[in-house]
């Protein structure tokens, strides 16, 4: 193999998994130190930067972090990367005093918003301090879209989230709400330099064509509305038997939300088995130990009509069949129907996509499946100045993809605004920090927790189930932070070899406690994986290989279980290993 | 500085034969300097503990003063250590071995412990040829009194304070040779890959196995002017034979071709293939082993690998015909011959 070519901003990225696994490449070990340090407000500035919304995300992130962390290769369980912000968001000092200065003589250049969901508040916070004018319209009442009006209050109190929607709206959005935008060219024929269509995936699939939909009508609901209509107050009581089809976060949220108002009876009905559910297993956690039976394998049939009232529903039961190819897909089995009584049916059994105040005449090319054809990287549309992101742009993800979208298309806005090229984008702002600290010693802290992750306390069950507003997770105390910050192991303090010191004593192949280092023969990346002291098997994790040395072998090492733990650093006598922090910053809107 | 390891191992580590995995045969976190040789000295071996499957209780690690006599601490954490005077290794060593012969003796000293103070002890060890690992982790220097020349220090060879050494060095592996022991080797730590053979070999030969582990002191030896550091070793090292170490009951499965490979049947059933470099030189021949050693002196070599070993050379215990179980599991009738037996002995002094 060819010796790594560290300088690569991207190499290094890589070790630091969490950062690397987030859309928006968020700092985590970082702020993780912060945290452990107590100092709670640099944490939240760092996450503020990165994700904008660090005490809703501390709640409801999707946490594609989590499943990358390092840790889960060591032992069983990723840190509580997720709690861990909220932590940061619990303990920061009220105040304001991280955020820009937002010039109050304007650029000139004037931007809409078409949505107020998470993604069109990231392009307003990012444009706002370059001297944009940013208007900003919504629907609703309040900014926040889908986190507003589908994420239930036990989960995410309606506080926190106005307190981090209203500082972006502070720092000088004008905002248009309750606003209905039913034709985007009335929008552009008001003159704007860009456009910003933030508009989410407001549609909730219905089940058209079952059996006894229109005459159950009454009682059958879209999830999604539903849980708007419960926001609102429109809806303040359910059915005393509920039952939610589809196995996402929005039927997590539906029956738990349904179990609050009263419900005698909840249950979940999943079409496919319970390991394929797209919920996010915490929250299926979370709604069975509220006592809610989860019934997988069961498709829906119809709706049971008796003398002009919903009574229950039929299903067929599935199995899971793998074809020729392997591939494995659903399929009913030859069991009779099986009838669940009810009186509310509640369909989250997907969401999609709709621009109806979008005139052809615009000239917005779209997909087949009715999406906006957009460049990838700028989110830009097939008209110059109109934009995309968050569900909007590539159909349902989630609210840390949006805000990612969000920071891209303000770097594509303002240099769209400034005429220059929208793929000529500004790279990441990275460095390399030593930790040495005398002889042996290191600036961060090198021990490696053998703490088990810590659980979230919660208030109890039976007394949020009678207050939907009750907020179930309490968040960790300073001290359980801590100890769970502990747990962090570090990865964005690199070891970085330098081979024209070594003099190729062993001492950290002899040191390493997960066999990561190797002095070995070179070869290629198949074979040289086959033969380090423990076969290097996960191959989405790199190896570090080093220009041939004085005895014509090289170093390897294997990035896969490294605990960054510095021992290698320590025991090496010419300083040829460095731990060495590396901080990897996105660009974002206005930097060169 | 780290004062313990992780205790996370790599999830894919494999356990070996007897259920242990490597980290059961290592010890606490070395405090010797960064770099040492014996650090590597000592993992090499730990690594073959774990190859060899033995159980950590059956071992016994005794050492005398030194850095080298500091390593026990650093591996096999779960075995028997006594750490004695200066120089006195082999006479602790011999009192234990005679008192419980069942057990795997590895007796871990340094050029000092060995060559200087320990030097009597150390002869007489080795022409009883007692059952006994003795590593001798070879810096040529004094490190832990910061650097002085010791007696393998070969002459004209200087240190981090630059004075040539003046004085002839004592070979200990020729010494060996000539003393009476049974098994004896020259390693690197800067080589594990014939390091650990060396070692897995010497556990499982009856008699005293010696090996000569030179290792670097990165502190006070490593200049360029020194014949014991990393880069002067690695310059001048010839290879007697590489060698594989088959144990008992596994099929020797590498061919080689004719006359360059040799078989040395161990005690235990164990085989050293040999894969030579000559095929005139032969391993058991002890005039030839030294022969060697001088011819490739002479030419500014240094000559490691296996370098004599003599399976017929009895033990001690076999020498003095002792009891062959050990001392503790000995009772009043198997030491008291009895009331009978007396008499009859009384009656033959009448």
């Amino acid at each position: 193999m060819k010796p790594t070519d560290i300088n690569n901003p991207e190499y290094f990225h890589k070790v630091i998994d969490c950062q690397y696994a987030c859309p928006s490449h968020t700092p985590v070990p970082e702020y993780i130190r912060m945290i452990s340090q107590g100092k709670y407000d640099e944490a939240f500035k760092i996450n503020w930067i990165s994700n904008v919304f660090p005490g809703v995300l501390g709640r409801i992130c999707d946490r594609p972090c989590e499943p990358a962390c390092r840790r889960t290769r060591v032992e069983e369980n990723p840190v509580a990367i997720c709690r861990l912000k909220r932590v940061a968001a619990d303990f920061k000092t009220p105040g304001t005093d991280f955020l820009p200065e937002v010039p109050s003589e304007k650029n000139g250049k004037k931007i809409a918003l078409i949505g107020g969901g998470p993604a069109s508040l990231t392009v307003a916070r990012d444009l706002l301090p370059l001297g944009y004018t940013v208007d900003l319209y919504d629907n609703q009442a309040k900014a926040g879209g889908f986190i507003r009006t589908q994420v239930p209050s036990f989960r995410l109190p309606e506080k926190i989230l106005n307190e981090e929607v209203e500082r972006i709206l502070n720092m000088g959005v004008n905002s248009h709400f309750n606003y209905q935008v039913d034709s985007l060219k009335k929008i552009v024929d008001l003159g704007y330099d860009a456009i910003f269509v933030g508009t989410g995936a407001p549609r909730g699939r219905d089940l058209p064509d079952l059996p006894g939909r229109m005459e159950g009508g009454e009682a059958i609901f879209i999830g999604i509305e539903w849980l708007a209509g419960v926001l609102y107050r429109h809806i303040i009581r359910s059915g005393p038997r509920v039952l939610v089809l589809g196995g996402g976060n929005t039927a997590m949220d539906c029956c738990r939300t349904a179990k609050r108002l009263d419900a005698d009876e909840v249950t979940v009905v999943v079409r496919s088995p319970k390991a394929e559910m797209k919920a996010s297993p915490w929250e299926i956690e979370d709604a069975e130990e509220e006592g809610i039976p989860i019934i997988d394998n069961h498709s829906p049939l119809e709706f049971v009509i008796r003398d002009g009232h919903l009574v229950g529903m039929h299903f067929q039961k599935m199995t899971t069949e793998v074809d020729a190819s392997g591939r494995r897909r659903l399929v009913p089995t030859d069991q009779p129907p099986v009838f669940m009584p009810c009186d509310q049916v509640l369909l989250a059994v997907g969401q999609s996509n709709a621009f109806p105040f979008i005139e052809p005449e615009l000239g917005i090319k779209m997909t087949e499946r009715g999406l906006p054809e957009l460049d990838q990287i700028t989110h830009q549309s097939t008209v110059p100045h109109i934009f995309f992101g968050g569900d909007a742009a590539f159909g349902p993800k989630n609210v840390i993809t949006a805000v990612a979208h969000g920071h891209q298309a303000a770097i594509s806005i303002d240099l769209f605004c400034q005429g220059k090229d929208l793929h000529d984008r500004p790279g990441p702002a990275v460095n390399l920090v030593s930790q040495k600290m005398g002889m042996q010693d290191w600036i961060y802290d090198s021990r490696v927790s053998i703490d088990r992750r810590h659980a979230v306390p919660t208030v109890d069950r039976v007394k949020s189930l009678h207050d939907r507003l009750m907020e179930v997770e309490l968040g960790f105390s300073k001290k359980t932070g801590h100890e769970e910050a502990s747990r962090c192991l570090n990865c964005d303090v690199q070891t970085v070899f330098e081979f024209s010191t070594c003099i190729e004593c062993d001492s950290c192949v002899d040191v390493c406690p997960e066999s990561c280092i190797n002095f070995i023969d070179n070869g290629d990346e198949e074979d040289l994986r086959e033969r380090l002291l423990v076969p290097a098997d996960n191959t989405r994790q790199a190896l570090y290989v080093s220009p041939t040395l004085p005895t014509g072998r090289v170093m390897v090492k294997d990035e896969n279980v490294c605990l960054h733990c510095g021992l290698c650093a320590e025991r090496c006598p010419t300083s040829s290993w460095e731990m060495i922090q590396f901080t990897y910053k996105c660009a974002s809107a206005g930097e060169k | 500085m780290s004062t313990d390891r992780p205790i996370f191992r790599h999830p894919q580590a494999t356990k070996n034969s007897a259920g242990f995995s490597r980290k059961d045969y290592e010890g606490a976190i070395s405090t010797l300097c960064a770099g040492c040789g014996h650090d590597s000295a000592t993992n090499a071996i730990i690594q073959a503990c774990f190859e060899l499957a033995i159980l950590p209780h059956r071992v016994v690690k005794m050492s005398g003063i030194g850095c080298s006599s500091k390593t026990p601490a650093y591996f096999l954490g779960r075995s028997h250590g006594f750490n004695s005077v200066h120089g006195r290794m082999p006479s602790i060593a011999t009192g234990a071995n005679m008192a419980n012969r069942d057990l795997l003796y590895v007796g871990i000293s340094g050029d000092g412990d060995t060559a200087s103070i320990g030097m009597g002890q150390f002869a007489h060890a080795l022409r009883r040829n007692l059952n006994l690992t003795y590593i001798c982790m070879n810096n040529g220097c004094y490190g832990l009194t910061k650097g002085q020349d010791s007696a393998t220090a070969d002459r004209g060879s200087a240190g981090k304070k630059g004075v040539p050494n003046p004085y002839s060095a004592i070979d200990l592996c020729e010494l060996a040779i000539e003393l009476g022991a049974s098994y004896v080797a020259r390693g690197f730590s800067g080589d594990k890959q014939q390091l650990v053979p060396l070692i897995k070999g010497a556990f499982s030969h009856s008699g005293l196995a010696f090996i000569d582990v030179i290792s670097p002191c990165v502190t006070f030896n490593n200049t360029s002017t020194s014949t014991k550091s990393y880069e002067y070793v690695r310059e001048h090292i010839d290879s007697t034979n590489t060698f594989d170490f088959i144990p008992l009951q596994q099929e020797i499965l590498a061919h080689y071709p004719e006359g360059t490979s040799q078989d040395v049947l161990m005690h235990d059933g164990s085989v050293l293939h040999l894969h030579k470099a000559e095929s005139s030189k032969d391993v058991t021949s002890r005039r030839r082993a030294v022969d060697s050693l001088e011819e490739e002196k002479a030419k500014g070599r240094l000559l490691t690998g296996l370098l004599y070993v003599n399976q017929d050379i009895m033990e001690t215990h076999d020498i003095i015909n002792s009891t062959l179980r050990p001392l503790n599991t000995l009772k009043e009738a198997d030491l008291c011959p009895g009331n009978a037996a007396l008499k009859k002995i009384m009656e033959g002094l009448r």
